[in-house]
């Protein structure tokens, strides 16, 4: 009895010790951020520390509109190459330094010129700036750019502080200054970022922490333990198969969005000799191979049923997504008619690379199970991650199974895959009517506009398949149940504005 | 001794060199282009274009290796391509956390392995080394990552008495530190402590069996006296040298074992770095495992010679 006292004791001793105090947010994140640099940075995990750290001009809403933040008000000209925009008075960077005018053209112009800036892309339409006044500041393009407002609102649109850039150069990274919600205290490389609450925040009274803290925890079903044991608050990306357990559990709050991304399989059409074969050279071929796919099995034996099966670069909740083409329901005989009608009534056979991470490789398991119904014989090749980017690159690839992050303009989810020579084009995929369409839904600033244009490019999409959707992640996060007013976005990233935990 | 401790750090210098070569050149043998992982999803080929610049990746590999070598002999090892940290800094950074968890690892093995070899040597054939034997065995085969998560689960989930996972520096909390350090050192602790047992006991068995301890017996000390001071003394310069080869390899750090407890030391580093092709920190780690290693043996040799002074003598 006094044994089972003393342990008893020593239990509650230990669990209260391992209590953290809700002023302290601890966060579990997959994996570790790269460099704290928004120009430089390209991780998915950075840019949830930046949410709590590096306030942007704009912001979006969970409906994908797009809200001022530090930037309170916008206009376009006539033909859409100037936009001018109005600022927020009062704010201040980390150091003190006024938020102003000058202060985004600084940030601009370094998002452009930066040797190391991997932001290049996204601003590149903006051909100068002009200051008007302290809180007044036009962008003058070198052609329309309808995406550039969804570039403002990520890392393009995060404002550093410009004495903070100019000082520590290409080093900003390791002592980051913005105009976020909290200012940063510290980084052990794997093991945590600190931030604290930045007090002259224009926004504080909706900040309730003193500072929060990111770990890095790689292995889920930890991550998971993690938050249950009482040492984290929160976690992202709670994986598919843990999902029934979390939301059983009491202690627990699940809260979900779809991504704006995609997985897929990107064809080799006529990057190098590797695309002669009959998958790259018909399309018929590729539209089997997708006939042949029960997206929606897929979807249940690899992730529970959690994520959303897709056949377009948008999400079928997305409001770009073409409805004429509902994702499709399995149909062996019409894939093996298709096969048929291009000559290959035998069947086919392709090889199709994919990273060799347990998920993705079971993903292409079941296609390959699924195809071979249909008469396409699947050879996998397991590639390490950089690897596979670079024989993707390279042309030495027939199909790669990739994805793609998303972005909040639609333009950002194809644009770059689909049109002649673009930056991202593995399939060397060109068609003129596509290059028209998506061209075009950049010129227009009137949704509606743009909307037609993608609907006549996701139609072509739909032929021509140079890329066959599969599936769009969802966003799954795992909170303490004493967590409160947390809000899931498209983009997967975490919002502190009004957060609270209870004590 | 001194002398002997000045020959051996000599000879090491050329093994530090190639070791130091065989890495740089291995890492770029590797497929996979560092400068498409960094330059981001877009790959726009002007940043990626000023990436290769500026990182000399455009110079042939012995160019890079020296202009990295002559840098190295500066006490510069370059900076981390993916967070822009200078290597050194990392090492610095790592190296204690990493030591913490190797010393308390080898301590706990030390205290299961050695007194469980010496008596099931000493009880052979009877239960006692039968137990041992399978416990030794169930130490070496059940793998960490397994026994890691279980002992999450029970110790911190299920009883919440020690903190799931994470780090505390030593000299920030010292308790915290070895709460959050114990379930990992033990996981790996036993893992080695298997080895170590039956290293012992094989020794101790050999030992055992010689004249000199038949005299010490017919002399008639003590059974522990002849235990101990005559018969471990001895059968320990194996066993040292086993201890020291398992702390020259736990300091090249635990991947797994570091991963499932986010031990922010070598082995996650290293591994993250060579996913992302982040040469400077793979070849500023491998050097610095590689040195530590090299001095763990030079330690190990100086041990003989306090253990058995006959070995001096040559």
């Amino acid at each position: 009895m006094r044994i089972l006292k003393t342990l008893g004791l020593a239990a509650m001793l230990a669990a209260t010790s391992g209590l953290v105090h809700a002023q302290d947010l601890r966060i579990g994140l997959q994996e570790d951020p790269d460099v704290l640099d928004p120009d430089q940075s390209r991780t998915f995990v950075g840019r949830i520390v930046y949410a709590s750290l590096c306030d942007k001009l704009v912001d979006i809403t969970p409906d994908l509109e797009i809200v001022p933040m530090l930037a309170t008000g916008w206009e376009w000209n006539e033909d859409g190459t100037e936009l001018t925009m109005t600022l927020r008075e009062g704010v201040t960077f980390h150091d003190g330094e006024p938020f102003n005018a000058q202060a985004v053209a600084a940030n601009i112009d370094r998002s452009k010129n930066f040797e190391l800036s991997r932001r290049k892309s996204e601003v590149r339409s903006i051909e100068s700036t002009e200051v008007i006044d302290d809180y007044t500041i036009k962008f003058n393009l070198s052609a329309p750019d309808a995406t550039l407002i969804a570039q403002f609102a990520d890392r393009s649109g995060m404002m550093l502080s410009p004495k903070a850039t100019a000082e520590a150069g290409e080093a900003f990274g390791l002592n980051p200054v913005c105009a976020g919600p909290f200012t940063f205290k510290e980084r052990i490389q794997q093991d945590r970022i600190v931030l604290e609450k930045f007090a002259d925040y224009y926004r504080a009274d909706e900040i309730n922490f003193d500072t929060v803290t990111f770990l890095p925890i790689p292995d889920t079903t930890v991550r998971l333990a993690n938050l249950r044991a009482g040492d984290l608050h929160m976690l992202e990306r709670l994986a598919a198969t843990d999902l029934a357990s979390a939301e059983a559990d009491d202690g627990l709050v699940v809260e979900k969005a779809t991504s704006l991304g995609y997985q897929g399989i990107t064809m080799n059409i006529a990057n190098g000799p590797r695309a002669e074969n009959p998958l790259g050279q018909n399309a018929a071929v590729r539209q089997a191979l997708s006939l042949a796919i029960d997206r929606t099995a897929l979807n249940q034996v690899v992730f529970e049923g959690a994520f959303a099966p897709g056949n377009q670069p948008y999400s079928p909740t997305s409001p770009w997504y073409n409805a004429d083409f509902p994702v499709p329901e399995r149909d062996i005989e019409a894939a093996r008619a298709l096969l048929a009608e291009a000559g290959f009534a035998d069947g086919v056979t392709i090889e199709v690379q994919v990273t060799n991470n347990p998920v993705q490789a079971q993903v292409m398991q079941v296609v390959q199970a699924m195809a071979s119904e249909a008469g396409i014989t699947i050879e996998l090749a397991a590639k390490e991650f950089a690897t596979l980017l670079a024989d993707q690159t390279a042309g030495e690839f027939t199909a790669s199974q990739i994805g793609w992050s998303g972005r909040v303009d639609p333009d950002g989810n194809i644009h770059q895959f689909m049109t002649t020579g673009g930056g991202i084009n593995d399939s060397h995929y060109s068609d003129p009517d596509m290059d028209r369409f998506l061209n075009q839904a950049r010129l227009s600033t009137d949704p509606a506009v743009r909307k037609q244009s993608y609907n006549a490019a996701i139609a072509k999409q739909q032929e021509d398949m140079p890329i066959v959707y599969l599936y769009h992640p969802v966003w799954i996060w795992a909170l303490d149940s004493a967590a409160d007013g947390f809000t899931p976005y498209p983009d997967g990233m975490i919002r502190l504005h009004g957060v609270s935990v209870a004590e | 001794m001194l002398g002997f401790l000045a020959r051996r750090v000599i000879i090491a210098i050329p093994t530090v060199i190639l070791i130091s070569i065989f890495v740089f050149a291995l890492q770029h043998l590797l497929p996979g282009d560092p400068i498409l992982v960094m330059a981001g999803e877009e790959r726009d080929p002007e940043l990626i274009a000023a990436l290769r610049e500026k990182y000399r990746l455009n110079d042939p590999i012995p160019i890079q290796y020296l202009a990295w070598a002559g840098n190295a002999l500066q006490g510069d090892l370059g900076i981390s391509l993916r967070t822009q940290q200078p290597v050194l800094e990392l090492i610095g950074e790592k190296l204690p956390v990493t030591i913490q968890l190797a010393v308390m690892a080898l301590i706990i093995a030390i205290l299961i392995g050695i007194p469980a070899g010496v008596l099931s040597a000493y009880k052979k054939g009877t239960w006692i080394d039968w137990v041992a034997n399978v416990t030794a065995l169930s130490g070496l085969s059940v793998p960490n990552f397994w026994l890691g998560i279980m002992l999450i689960l029970l110790v911190s989930v299920r009883l919440g008495w020690l903190p799931a996972s994470g780090y505390v520096p030593l000299t920030e909390d010292p308790l915290q530190s070895i709460r959050t350090m114990i379930m990992p050192a033990f996981v790996l602790g036993t893992a080695i402590a298997a080895t170590l047992m039956r290293h012992t006991r094989s020794a101790m068995l050999s030992v055992l069996k010689s004249d000199y301890v038949r005299t010490a017996r017919a002399k008639g000390l003590r059974e522990r006296v002849v235990l101990v001071k005559h018969a471990l003394r001895n059968a320990l310069v194996p066993v040292v040298t086993v201890i020291t080869l398992l702390f020259g390899e736990l300091l090249a750090g635990a991947v797994l074992t570091e991963q499932i407890f986010t031990i922010p030391g070598f082995g996650k580093l290293v591994v993250d770095a060579v996913f992302n092709r982040d040469y400077a920190v793979v070849q500023g780690i491998v050097l610095c495992t590689g040195i530590a290693f090299i001095f763990m043996n030079i330690l190990a040799d100086a041990a003989y010679r306090v253990l058995n002074p006959r070995m001096s003598e040559k």
